[in-house]
């Protein structure tokens, strides 16, 4: 996010794209929702008609994967009213004009027409973005998980620049995380381009100064594999062996017939993790992890906020924290580095490399949080991003075409199927189904089918369907419902008994490899 | 903003414009008794058990929602405010239920503290009207409304602080009470099931449920003797060490903070921690009543694992991690790839990435950040 959470109680206008945030991120729910008792106006796009409608200003209730028409058409009607922030767009951003020139293309009957929302709701919403400001963009998983997720993040940045909604308190462009951690584990570098604080391997300065830090030499220099770049090595034959902690594959990768062969192929994986999951029939090592409660060290969470915290419980049995696992296979592999007696020497280590993290000290953390960039130890944090300029300088316009979902609907597979979260379980289910509460209110798999759809495929409410794709199928009771609209049928993935994740296509975005999860097209079979 | 300045019981008080009598006493150090009044909410005035003397003003005005101004004298303890507050409880009490020792908030009530320190005796005479049947709050909580003091803190805070507003006053036989709109269950109103309304309450009226895990020990109690196994259940409860520690959510990006009750190394309970700087106090249903029954699941996985002769079988750190390093260390850079996770700590995944670059000589290390 480049706004903090509470700062979303400023915003006079909040556009929520691609986000069920009262489900996936309730406490940020909670605070759009009083926003909007206080007054704020809230704009919904979203294919699903999701709690959050309720305290909407404007719905535009766009086709699975036609964001970028949706936003660029929104953009089209704000220069054309003349509404964008032409002081902002002079002194803080650049190539406008291209921009300008690609917006040509998104005329607001074409943007209707692909969208299926209504012409003059994009108009209205698009005027209510750019003149009740300050103005919050917030977005989630219905942006990212598509063929052109970069691309749907670019329009929302687009949006923010061009009516000069960034860097002041109640604006931003904030996409919510959905992990408790996937924040810090991008910033700590879990990723096959950068080391942590985002410093690229391929730079040779860099690799260096890493070389230099670890007392090591020879650091490889090419960007590695990304995760569905490594299943596809796996399968065929190049990756041999994984080390595999704390995740769940099985359940959560898209197009999961596919991977049960792929793991299969491997000589080696050990899997670390605090459950048997869904992957460990393929392990040759299993380690058992402590959980968050039984130890302690830091997650910063979706406005980059750096908190640590202590362990609550002893960890059962031989479990142990994953830092000590991995130190003591790499000492027994004859590394140095490795000696670290707690997380404290680690953050430590953090601080001495990472320029973002170098002020988030073990000791300050006693006491209070903090929010990256933070480079030194008399800095405060950075509650807001880009204040004063952007991190490349200039806010750069990115001109943008129209792409919509890899696979269209046709007549065998009839139906678009996007995927959603609950409330009431997180992500595999790992943690969540353990929880007999949590399975009691949502213990099974739904298909979401508009009332129509139903009634021509002759079912009730309950009835069991076969949701059939170009790579397998599932079953599931139906949900009769008009949350979504004609043609569009709704999947969570918490549940393995009905692994909807067989049916998704793993096409996806060619900069961020995040697999297509949002649509993908099916047929509905009555048993 | 200007500041004001009033007296309190002969005290001099300077704080800002706006302030309310209650804020402005609480800051002399003058305790005035409450009972709707809730630090998160907005005053509602309509307890009256905070009420005071203001020279100048009518009647007995409640100074959690009368704003402070330049010059008043203010008297919170005078016999005549005395007398009310007494009255005001009696008249809360007269349909009570006496059965306090039985009841999940023995001990912890914001009415039992009231009662003590205002100083009435409670007329043991159990009411004898018909009783209302105890209600499920979803499988997490219990409604049970013949303790409800009618303050409407959990319907303001369902309201004004979570605006989801699935619980509603609404006239019962003549009187007002808590409720859903038609008596519908909470699953349908649009309820979260976040308990923000539980820990709101003063009251045993709304509480937690006893987790599976403990459900077992209510059993055995209640094969025993069941008129008493809720007294011996809560005073054994009560006598058991309990100690409260703070840690964070593992569930989304939130990263709301916590409140751990401990006891005997089980997390019991968690509740949202008002200092935290994500949450202010917030949490949902999943870091509300989704954390211990996992982190104490038996499924956890407990012992190193090694598969031999085609099956895992227990064995030993050393014997696993020597296995580990042995195997790994036979691959070429690019034969391994290393998977981190998004529930794993900043220290972990820096240790992980390092291990790749460092050790296996590979970059191909990734996480879960896509799903
Ligand atoms: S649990 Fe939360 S949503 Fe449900 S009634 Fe209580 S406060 Fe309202
Ligand atoms: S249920 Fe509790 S919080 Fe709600 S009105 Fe009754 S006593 Fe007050
Ligand atoms: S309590 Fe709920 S909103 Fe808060 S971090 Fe946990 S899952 Fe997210
Ligand atoms: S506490 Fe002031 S009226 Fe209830």
């Amino acid at each position: 996010m480049t706004n903090t959470i509470e700062d979303i109680g400023e915003a006079s206008c909040i556009l929520a794209i691609g986000t069920n945030t009262t489900d996936t991120h309730p406490v940020i729910g909670t605070r759009v929702r009083r926003a909007v008792l206080n007054g704020a106006h809230l704009i919904v796009a979203n294919p699903r008609r999701i709690p959050l409608v309720k305290h909407a200003t404007y719905f535009l209730q766009h086709r699975p994967g036609t964001d970028i028409a949706l936003l660029m058409g929104m953009a089209r009607v704000i220069v054309d009213e003349d509404l964008h922030d032409r002081e902002f767009i002079e002194s803080r951003c650049e190539n406008f004009e291209e921009f300008k020139k690609s917006l040509d293309a998104f005329s607001l009957d074409f943007v209707s027409e692909v969208t299926g929302v209504n012409a003059e709701l994009i108009r209205r919403a698009a005027i209510l973005y750019a003149t009740h400001k300050p103005s919050s963009l917030l977005y989630a998983m219905g942006i990212t998980q598509h063929t052109h997720g970069t691309d749907n993040v670019l329009a929302t940045a687009n949006l923010a620049m061009l009516t000069g909604n960034i860097g002041k308190r109640g604006t931003g462009v904030n996409p919510l995380r959905g992990q408790n951690n996937v924040q810090g584990a991008c910033d700590m570098g879990a990723l096959p381009n950068v080391f942590p604080g985002y410093q690229a391997v391929v730079d040779e300065n860099l690799r260096k100064k890493f070389e230099d830090a670890w007392g090591v030499d020879n650091l490889p220099g090419e960007i590695g594999l990304t995760l569905p770049q490594m299943f596809e090595a796996i399968n065929s034959g190049k990756i041999k062996a994984v080390y595999l902690v704390g995740e769940n594959p099985a359940v959560s990768e898209p197009n999961l017939e596919h991977l049960k062969n792929v793991f299969q192929k491997l000589e080696f994986l050990v899997i670390q993790d605090i459950f048997p999951t869904e992957s460990m029939p393929y392990a040759h090592v299993v380690l058992p992890a402590a959980s968050f409660a039984e130890k302690d060290g830091t997650f910063t969470n979706t406005e980059r906020r750096v908190q640590w915290f202590d362990p609550v419980v002893p960890a059962p049995g031989q479990a142990k924290p994953d830092w000590w696992v991995t130190c003591e296979i790499a000492k027994r592999m004859g590394a140095s580095g490795f000696d670290f007696t707690s997380t404290k020497e680690i953050l430590d280590e953090i601080n001495k490399v990472t320029p973002s993290y170098g002020g988030i000290t073990y000791g300050r953390l006693q006491m209070t949080t903090l929010q990256w960039p933070c480079p030194s130890t008399d800095h405060p944090g950075t509650p807001i991003l880009h204040t004063q300029a952007f991190t490349r300088g200039k806010g750069h316009f990115e001109p943008l075409t129209y792409k919509g979902p890899q696979e269209m609907p046709d007549e065998e597979f009839p139906f678009v199927l996007t995927t959603a979260r609950s409330l009431f379980h997180f992500h595999t289910g790992t943690m969540t189904r353990k929880v007999t509460g949590l399975n009691i209110i949502r213990g099974e798999e739904y298909v979401e089918i508009h009332p129509d759809d139903a009634a021509g495929l002759g079912l009730k409410d309950g009835d069991v369907v076969r949701v059939v794709s170009r790579r397998g199928a599932v079953e599931a009771k139906a949900l009769i419902t008009d949350r979504a609209p004609k043609g569009v049928v709704t999947m969570d993935f918490h549940f393995s008994e009905s692994p909807v994740n067989v049916l998704t296509n793993p096409a996806h975005d060619p900069v961020s490899r995040i697999p297509e999860y949002k649509a993908c097209a099916v047929r509905i079979e009555k048993r | 903003m200007g500041k004001v300045k009033l007296w309190i019981d002969g005290q001099e008080v300077e704080v800002p414009e706006g302030t309310t009598v209650l804020k402005a006493a609480e800051e002399a150090g003058i305790h005035i008794p409450t009972l709707c009044y809730h630090p998160l909410l907005r005053p509602s005035g309509n307890c009256r058990m905070c009420a005071v003397e203001i020279e100048g003003y009518r009647g007995l005005p409640a100074s959690c929602s009368t704003p402070v101004a330049e010059g008043m004298v203010v008297r919170t303890n005078t016999d005549r405010v005395r007398d009310f507050r007494q009255e005001t409880l009696r008249a809360i009490l007269r349909d009570h239920p006496r059965e306090c020792i039985a009841c999940p908030k023995n001990q912890s009530c914001e009415l039992q503290e009231l009662i003590a320190y205002v100083g009435i005796e409670v007329p043991y005479e159990a009411p004898t009207e018909k009783r209302f049947e105890v209600k499920d709050g979803g499988p997490f909580f219990r409604r049970d409304y013949n303790l409800c003091v009618r303050c409407g803190r959990c319907v303001r805070i369902c309201n004004e602080v979570r605006g989801v507003g699935a619980i509603v006053f609404k006239e019962v036989e003549g009187r007002q009470e808590v409720g859903t709109p038609l008596d519908r269950p909470l699953e349908e109103v649009g309820c979260q099931f976040c308990a923000a309304c539980v820990d709101a309450c003063p009251t045993g009226a709304l509480t937690d449920k006893i987790p599976k895990w403990r459900a077992e020990a209510r059993e055995r109690e209640d094969s025993f003797c069941p008129e008493i196994s809720d007294i011996v259940l809560s005073l054994y409860d009560r006598y058991r060490e309990r100690e409260s520690k703070s840690s964070i959510c593992p569930y989304c990006g939130v990263g709301c903070r916590l409140v751990f009750e401990v006891q005997d190394g089980e997390i019991i309970r968690t509740v949202p921690d008002p200092s935290g700087p994500a949450n202010k106090g917030l949490d949902c249903v999943k870091g509300r009543f989704g954390i211990s029954e996992f982190v104490h699941s038996p499924d956890r996985l407990k012992t190193p694992l090694i598969r031999k002769n085609g099956s895992l079988e227990e064995t030993s750190w050393d014997e696993a991690l020597e296995a580990v390093a042995k195997q790994l260390s036979k691959y070429k850079p690019d034969e391994v790839a290393v998977i981190s996770s998004a529930k794993c700590t900043n220290e972990e995944n820096y240790v992980i990435q390092k291990f790749a670059r460092a050790v296996l000589k590979t970059n191909s290390v990734d996480h879960c950040a896509r799903l």
